[in-house]
């Protein structure tokens, strides 16, 4: 309890100190990610022997109080977190121009994704989801006058979003009078619960960014300086995708209809083509990489009908349920690697265009290695996590005999590959670089993350078996 | 009660029109205010029960308020400084 | 009463509709002030005292200087636009949104909701006022959170200072006439506004009021005197500032981590709560009052002197 506990206040009081001592903000926050590391071992240990770890803020307990769960899929993303925000920090401790603003906004970020991974309180998760938005869209405007308008974009988006969400929050309250999800879950459904699941669930796809409400994320990614990039695509849309999951599996598992499982599907494959085909078209690496978010978000969406699909017992059920956490889990650590690939690209080669980042494997051969791991990842090819991710969705795909749902995962990967062979070849391209150099031990930050990814598919049982505590009843019963 | 909770259900709708189809951005941050304090009325009000009302919603609220309070002030500040340093004050123009 | 109710409520959607689809930015605003105070008038129908006091003075007060100063600093020519075309689409899709919320809103049949149990717990939170015993004790894990984004909209307009780093005093810098209404007001209002907003924080503990109230008011008073030109506006160069900014935040996660020794985290004994909750919430209403002045003035603007 008291390893959770920590990882929950350290980013709060990181943030506190940055604003307090701006000085020493990098420190703070290299202070902070060890510190999160240690006590986030603890808890991995505690969570794979004991079970869920459980706080009850203020010894009040559901419903009058708060309830806060580590659970297997919370602690794997707090694990994410912890990854991709000490890469990120490293990263940006040695880029140029980045501000106190900056280490502050990356502090809160962090907090709001605790928040809101470990939260069983719908109205906890929305206030998680505001300082979640808040701090993204400030970094994101830490991009410059250029990331003005995409930053705003992005806040009135995410606003619209939080907003659904909570008028959903709002019904379910005045119908059941709780907002804890285990007191839900055993109340019976009420008639206005339908409206409510609506907008609840379009306000969190609207901040999931998807499509046709991903309008906002890539001008808003690429937008933004790399190491925020780099949280930003694999973080942020994952907290309001672990509140659906949370939403649709834990706290009302019965309440899921066919035209609601139809409709995710729909809008999970067209954001797997539209994103895929628009990542082709670009000529920025941070665009492509931006776009690609969009395309994998799809498949996250795709977890719902694959879960789904009417019957009493559903075995397909908690494959497609652990693939689409593998997928999540994978996807973060190797978008966040392309990212700081990119950062690192731009310190070197002073842009992201393709045509300029020609030849640069030659220079800086560790990253042009990262991006390569990355993309094997994201392209779902053996033995990597996004292969893992791919083959547990696949086999509930053909056992719940939606095979449409699999042939949208091949062509999603075929697409990855179409989008990413374009920087590889600029990379590989045989021309020399002209290129500042950058340190070894920087070349080395992308690389460990991207290998994170791989190694997921290499010892996906154990991470298969740790995802599995606490399990809600529906990721085997089905949808 | 009833008639302050459709009022506040009304409130939404109008607030989310404003917020989407909205082309001024200080007339979006506004629409996006009385957005919210529909979802805060309906809650509230649907909280009020023979003369009680239950403190929990009222608790919520202001929380509430305070978070859009928050949102408001970034959302001007980035809309003065897009202003200052584009002269634009809506988004429309570029890409969708 | 119920005639009046009815009236109070097509008032508020009548003046929304002025805010959102009227003319002009500046006469928007001024209906969304106007609406802001009737929506507190609708608090106090509901038997909802301290939202309607938050309402009035940050819905509708903070929120509304907030806006008018942003009318003031935007061109001028804005300011007097002519009402915009109505979208179709958009118009359709809220009606939908309209017709299921109002259907759900008529359906819900009210309940006590959790009323009764916060009532049973009450005389061990140690505090009175059962929305300050939620806000500081029963939801204390929401209420910090809520301290740190409003935190974060500050840090977020800190990159938007002239020059990227907000070094300067907020806002746009302000010359009063001295001798003037304004200025002899800004003199005369602070102990008062120290007065009114010690006491809502006070009270807060058995009456309506609290910290989020008594901070608005003192930041409300400390605009006010920048604006007058008595005191120079804070920034973020200084560090008794910065301190200010984070002393809430701080002390009430200081307090959170010092409760995982006395049973659990953000666990007050009961004997302690009382004195517990009030050191929060004094420094909650410092930082709330130093964060609400930079949110309204806003990141320094060199070139806007007046």
């Amino acid at each position: 309890m008291i390893a959770l506990a920590t990882l929950l206040i350290l980013p709060i009081f990181g943030a506190l100190a940055v604003v307090a001592v701006p000085g020493q903000a990098a420190r703070v926050a290299a202070a902070v990610a060890v510190l999160s590391g240690g006590a986030l071992a603890v808890l991995i240990m505690a969570v794979a022997k004991g079970g869920s770890v459980q706080i009850l803020p203020g010894g009040w307990g559901a419903p009058l109080g708060i309830a806060l769960e580590a659970d297997g899929l919370a602690v794997a993303f707090m694990a994410m977190t912890v990854a991709v925000t000490a890469a990120a920090i490293a990263l940006a401790a040695r880029t140029p121009a980045i501000g106190t603003p900056f280490w502050a906004l990356v502090m809160l970020t962090w907090s709001a994704l605790n928040v809101i991974y470990v939260s069983r309180d719908l109205f906890n998760m929305y206030v998680g989801l505001e300082l979640l938005t808040l701090a993204a869209v400030a970094l994101v405007a830490t991009g410059g006058t250029s990331a003005l308008a995409p930053a705003l974009r992005y806040l009135f988006f995410a606003l619209t979003g939080s907003l659904l969400y909570l008028a959903g929050v709002a019904l379910i309250y005045a119908a059941h009078g709780v907002l804890d999800m285990a007191h839900l879950a055993e109340a019976p459904l009420q008639a206005t619960d339908g409206v409510a699941l609506a907008l609840m669930t379009a306000g969190l796809l609207v901040k999931t960014a998807v499509f046709p409400f991903h309008a906002w994320l890539p001008p808003a990614h690429a937008a933004a300086p790399p190491p925020a990039s780099a949280l930003l695509s694999a973080l942020v849309p994952k907290a309001s995708f672990v509140i659906l999951m949370r939403l649709w599996f834990d706290a009302v598992p019965d309440a899921a209809t066919r035209s609601l499982l139809l409709t995710l599907a729909i809008l999970g494959a067209l954001a797997v083509a539209h994103g895929g085909v628009l990542a082709l078209r670009q000529d920025r690496l941070k665009q492509i990489v931006a776009y690609s978010t969009v395309a994998q978000i799809g498949y996250l969406m795709l977890v719902f009908p694959l879960a789904g699909g009417g019957g009493a017992a559903q075995p397909w059920a908690a494959g497609a349920w652990s693939g689409a956490i593998f997928h999540a889990l994978a996807h973060g650590l190797a978008k966040a690697a392309m990212f700081l690939c990119a950062g690192i690209w731009i310190m070197a080669a002073g842009s992201d265009r393709l045509d300029d980042l020609r030849g640069l494997a030659r220079a800086l051969p560790m990253t042009a290695m990262a991006f390569g791991v990355a993309a094997v990842t994201l392209m779902g090819l053996p033995p990597s996590g996004g292969f893992t991710a791919k083959y547990l969705m696949m086999t509930s795909a053909f056992a719940s005999g939606q095979v449409v749902l699999a042939i949208v995962l091949l062509a999603g990967g075929l697409l990855a590959a179409g989008y990413l062979y374009r920087p590889m070849e600029a990379l590989f391209a045989r021309v020399v670089p002209d290129h500042r150099p950058v340190s070894r031990l920087l070349q080395a930050v992308p690389l460990l993350l991207a290998l994170l990814a791989f190694a997921m598919g290499l010892f996906s049982d154990a991470v298969y078996a740790f995802l599995q505590t606490g399990r809600p009843g529906a990721a085997e019963g089905g949808l | 009660m009833t008639p302050f909770a459709v009022t506040g259900a009304l409130l939404v709708a109008l607030g989310l029109y404003g917020l989407i189809a909205g082309r001024a951005l200080l007339r979006r941050i506004i629409a996006f205010n009385v957005m919210g304090s529909g979802v805060f009325l309906m809650l509230g009000a649907l909280g009020w029960h023979e003369g009680r009302a239950d403190p929990v919603p009222q608790a919520l609220i202001i929380t509430g308020i305070v978070v859009a309070l928050s949102g408001s002030a970034l959302a001007v500040g980035l809309v003065v400084a897009l202003a200052r340093a584009t002269g634009r004050q809506h988004l429309r123009d570029d890409v969708g | 009463m119920a005639v009046f109710d009815l009236l109070l409520c097509a008032l508020i959607l009548l003046v929304a509709v002025a805010a959102i689809v009227g003319k002009g930015l500046f006469r928007a605003v001024v209906f969304f002030v106007i609406y802001g105070v009737l929506l507190s008038l609708a608090w106090v129908r509901l038997d909802a005292p301290d939202v309607a006091l938050a309402e009035v003075a940050i819905g509708a007060g903070l929120t509304g200087v907030l806006l008018l100063g942003a009318v003031g600093r935007l061109a001028r020519s804005d300011a007097d636009e002519p009402a915009e075309p109505i979208d179709w689409p958009v118009a359709v899709a809220a009606s939908v949104v309209a017709a299921l919320l109002v259907g759900a809103a008529i359906k819900i049949t009210p309940g006590t909701g959790l009323e009764p149990e916060v009532r049973a717990v009450l005389t061990r939170t140690g505090v009175e006022n059962p929305v300050t015993a939620i806000l500081m004790n029963l939801r204390a894990w929401d209420t910090l959170l809520e301290s740190m984004v409003l935190i974060t909209a500050v840090i977020g307009l800190w990159p938007l200072a002239q020059g990227g780093d907000w070094m300067e005093p907020a806002g746009p810098a302000h010359h009063a006439q001295p001798g003037g209404v304004l200025s002899g007001f800004g003199r005369l209002l602070p102990p008062v506004a120290l007065l009114v907003g010690v006491y809502l924080l006070w009270a807060g503990a058995s009456q309506p009021g609290g910290a989020f109230q008594g901070g608005t008011v003192l930041a409300a008073a400390g605009v006010l005197c920048v604006m007058a030109g008595v005191v120079r506006a804070p920034g973020m160069a200084a560090p008794a500032w910065r301190l200010a900014l984070v002393a809430g935040p701080a002390v009430f996660a200081a307090f959170g981590v010092a409760g995982l020794a006395w049973g659990g985290f953000l666990t007050f004994p009961e004997a302690w709560a009382k004195g517990a909750i009030l050191t929060i919430e004094m420094a909650l209403t410092l930082s709330i009052a130093v964060v609400l002045a930079l949110l309204v003035l806003g990141p320094p603007q060199a070139g806007e002197a007046r």
